[in-house]
Parts: C-alpha cells; structure tokens; sequence
C-alpha cells in the first residue's frame, strides 16, 4: 500500500483544467521529483495534495497509515511579510501544531523536537534572531526545520530553491538527501533537472496530461526525457538556475 | 490642591474608578488582536467596525432599544465575519470592501439619527458616538462587570488559542497544509474583533478605536522582533498608555478617548526614535 495514490486527476482553477489524466503513487522511502513546463499545473498538483484546493476529478488517497499530520510542507520561497516580528524557534516550533490536537501549548517532546531539527539544519545558532534578518538560504533552512517538525514520514517541496544561489542550492539538495536515505519520504516540484535526475529514485513529468511517470532509470532512456531535456538546455529556467 | 489630591478626590467617586477599569481592560484586550490585525494587514478593520457599530447604535437608540448590544454586537459580528472571510477571494477587495461598509455604515447611520431621532441634540448625540464622551463616566455597575466579563473571555481566548494564531497569521496556507483549519481561526478573530470594538465604542467612540487596536501593536513591533515579545510588550504598552490617559483626562479635564489615544501616538514617536538612535 503507498502513502499517496492518485488516480485519474484532473486539475485547474475555476472550471478550467490545467492538466489532467495524471496516475501515480509515492510509497515509502521514495524521492519523487515532478517536472514539466511552466503552467503544466505543477504547483496546482502539489497545492492538491496538501488539500489546499480540490481535484476536478479523480481520487487522491493517503494509505498506509500516514495520518495528514505527518506530511510536512515547505512552499516556494515567497516573501512573507517583511515587517513579520517572529523568531527562528518560534516558526520552527509551530510546525508541532498539528501534533497538538486540541492541547493549547507545545509539550516537552515538541519542544525537544523544534530544537533537534533546528540543530539537524544547521539554525540552531540563528535561534533567537528574527527571520526576516536571515539570508535566503537560512530563511529556507528554517522552514525546512519547520516542515520536519510536521513531517513524520512524508515532506512535500514546492521549488524549494527558487532565488537561492549555486552553492545554497547545492548544500540544501543534499540535505534533503540525507534525509531522505534516512527513511523520509520526499515529493518535490523542481526546475533543477540535474539535481532531480542525481537524487531523486522517481519521476512524473506532466504537461497537458500526465507524459511519464516511473523509475528514474526509465525516464533517462525515455524520448520524454530527450526532448524535454533538449529543450531546456537552450533556456535559462527561471529561478536562475541552469539546467 | 495639588494634582495628587485632586486625583485621589476623582477615585473616591465610584463612576471614576468604573471608567479607569474599562479603559484598561479594553486597551488590554483591543492591544492583543492589534498584532494580528496589523501583520494580516487588517489595520484598518477596526476604523470599518466601529462605523457599523455606530450605525446599529444609531439604529438601536431610534427604535428606543432597552438594550444596545442586544442588536449593535450581532451585526458588528457579521460586518466582521464578512471582512475578515472575504478578504481573500471576494470580487471587491479587502481594503475596498472595509471601505464600503466604514463609510455606509456612517452616512446611514447619521441619516437615520438625524430624520427619526427624538433627542433635541443630534450632532451631540452623533459626536459622542463618534468621540466617546461622558458616557463612560455613567457606566453602571452592570456594565462595568458586561466589560470585565468580555475582557477576560477576549484575553482567555487568545491565550488559549496564542500558538494558533501565530501559526495562521505567519502562514496560512501551511497550517492549512497540515491540517489546521485557518478559517476557523480566522473567524474566531474576527469574532473577538468585532466583541472588541463594540466594548471600545463607549470608552474611545467609534472614531478612535482603531487607534487602541493599532498603536500598541505598532509600537512594540518598533522595539522588538519575536512575537511574544510584540505581544506581551503591546499589552503593557496599552494598559500603561489607558492609564496614564485616564490619569491626564482627570488631572486637566481633557476628552478621555482623545487623550488616551494621544498618549498612545506621544508612545509611538518615543519608540520610533529610540529604534532609530
């Protein structure tokens, strides 16, 4: 039984499908990266799987007995209000929330858990400052640690590293490696072909409807792939990252 | 006499010591949600508020209501609801729709008091609605005690609920992701919102109480920069500035909505400066 099954979606906004027909599953331990073109409804996809806007059609199931408070989410780096007063810990800590239940304040356990993800992502240090004085790269470090907070099992990415620089993209794909050969569950939306085609083990490429989904092996061999990766080559993706 | 005596003759009254504590309990309570409101962008909620309230206050004196509240709380309630829910994906926007309902609120309010009203003095009427007036200085016991009783469920509430609403004012769409449910939250605020400013409306009037929901928040986001800091520190800034007014308004026999609100502004510039220096 996988965490995510979908079966025969359809997505778009207001009536009008983006992209549809799309079938896959994550199961456990998988490192699944979603590409396609700009518009081809990858971020819809993601936001459909987060239940935060509903499939035209089609079923999404979560299975094997993930609970919706064991996915955690990191969205594309937007900018979040400028004047926002919260600190490192406090953002951190609220991704426990919805371990909470109906309990008004964080418990030791919680509170125990903030501090190893901040440690494991390297903001510890950076704790007690304010999150709008952080560098991209840190402010992203952050709200991954928020996003392990949440996530027992499964951590869904929406172009984690849009505006980041070479080396910061290169040191967050690798720790999102790391925790992924340490048995977490990842589902990632990228631009960033080269780094998806080095970590991830699958690949579901969608466009008007869904064009591959399978091991990452197959992808390479596939014509989607030569094509896709043709293309691309004469683009700079946006993001400022090259593919 | 001496300032002091004169204060201390002032506190003797029971009507004093009525109005000093729900000034303060008021600024507590319209300083919490301030923070919110301010980071959700929502500064200006309490300005289209407190003109809805004034119109069902207007509507509720002209057909002699015995009770205000009884239909003044439930229709600021709804205004809220709808401000704070439509905010998002309504046709008209966040800011225009506050607008709409500020400004009719106003003009309808005024024409109902001033072609069905009974009172000899309408613009009195119409000001110290506005204003705040001495109205404060007649609450009854019952009153007092209405205050306290909503103060504390406001401050219970958000403290009860304190890490939640971090959750949703930072980001929305992850607690939703993870299994929050933001509008609910997002109503429950706007819910004490709307308790809020119909309490405030008898200390500051409905003109000024968006400055004791903003000036607190805005002046303790100057001097710190985590949450809880901002709020505890925007809580003790309004009781401060609440009594400090009263104890002014008292002293020289100035408005007292006026004056709290002065010191409020007089807090802020402080803080301003020491930011910058």
């Amino acid at each position: 039984m996988a965490y995510i099954t979908c079966r025969d979606l359809e997505l778009g906004y207001d009536g009008e499908a983006v992209t549809g027909n799309i079938n896959f599953d994550v199961c456990g331990g998988d490192y699944l990266c979603i590409i396609g073109e700009n518009g081809a409804g990858k971020s819809t996809l993601m936001k459909a799987l987060m239940n935060l806007n509903r499939p035209m059609s089609g079923e999404i199931t979560f299975g094997d007995g993930i609970e919706r408070n064991e996915i955690g989410y990191l969205p594309q780096n937007k900018d979040f209000q400028r004047d926002f007063p919260a600190s490192v810990e406090e953002i951190v800590i609220s991704g426990c929330l919805s371990k909470c239940g109906l309990r008004p304040f964080y418990n030791r356990a919680e509170k125990k858990m903030a501090e190893d993800n901040m440690k494991q992502m390297d903001v510890y240090d950076l704790r007690k400052r304010c999150y709008r004085e952080l560098s991209g790269g840190q402010q992203q470090r952050v709200l991954l640690a928020r996003a392990l907070c949440a996530a027992g099992k499964l951590l869904l990415l929406d172009e984690p590293v849009t505006g980041l620089d070479y080396k910061v993209t290169c040191e967050f794909y690798a720790m999102l490696g790391e925790l992924n050969r340490n048995g977490m569950t990842i589902v990632m939306v990228s631009h960033d072909l080269d780094e998806a085609m080095a970590h991830a083990n699958k690949i579901l490429q969608i466009g008007r409807e869904q064009i591959f989904f399978g091991d990452k092996d197959d992808y390479l061999l596939s014509e989607s792939w030569k094509s896709f990766h043709q293309h691309h080559k004469r683009h700079v993706i946006p993001g400022g990252i090259k593919a | 006499m001496s300032i002091f005596e004169k204060i201390s003759i002032y506190f003797s009254y029971p009507f004093v010591r009525y109005a000093m504590v729900v000034s303060v309990v008021i600024a507590l309570s319209a300083s919490l949600l301030g923070v919110t409101l301010v980071l959700k962008r929502y500064s200006f909620i309490g300005d289209g508020l407190s003109h809805v309230a004034f119109g069902a206050m207007a509507f509720a004196s002209v057909f002699k209501m015995i009770n205000n509240n009884v239909i003044v709380l439930p229709l600021t309630i709804l205004a809220a609801v709808f401000l704070l829910r439509t905010g998002k994906k309504a046709k008209v926007n966040g800011d225009a729709a506050i607008a709409i309902f500020s400004v009719g609120a106003l003009a309808l309010g005024y024409l109902i008091m001033n072609v069905f009203s009974t009172s000899a003095n309408v613009s009195g009427d119409v000001c110290s609605t506005l204003f705040g007036s001495t109205s404060l200085l007649t609450l009854t016991a019952g009153e007092v005690w209405f205050s306290v009783v909503l103060a504390v469920i406001v401050t219970g509430a958000f403290i009860f609920l304190y890490n939640r609403i971090f959750a949703v004012t930072f980001d929305e769409d992850f607690a939703n992701a993870t299994g929050l449910n933001a509008d609910r939250y997002n109503l429950i605020i706007a819910i004490l919102i709307a308790v809020i400013i119909v309490m405030g409306m008898n200390l500051v009037g409905s003109l000024l109480i968006s400055a004791l929901v903003i000036f607190p928040a805005l002046t303790a986001m100057r001097l710190f920069n985590n949450y809880k800091s901002v709020v505890i520190c925007s809580a003790v800034v309004a009781v401060v500035c609440a009594f400090a007014g009263m104890m002014f308004s008292i002293a020289v026999s100035t408005p007292v909505g006026a004056t709290i609100v002065t010191v409020n502004i007089i807090v802020y510039a402080v803080a301003s400066l020491v930011r910058r220096a």
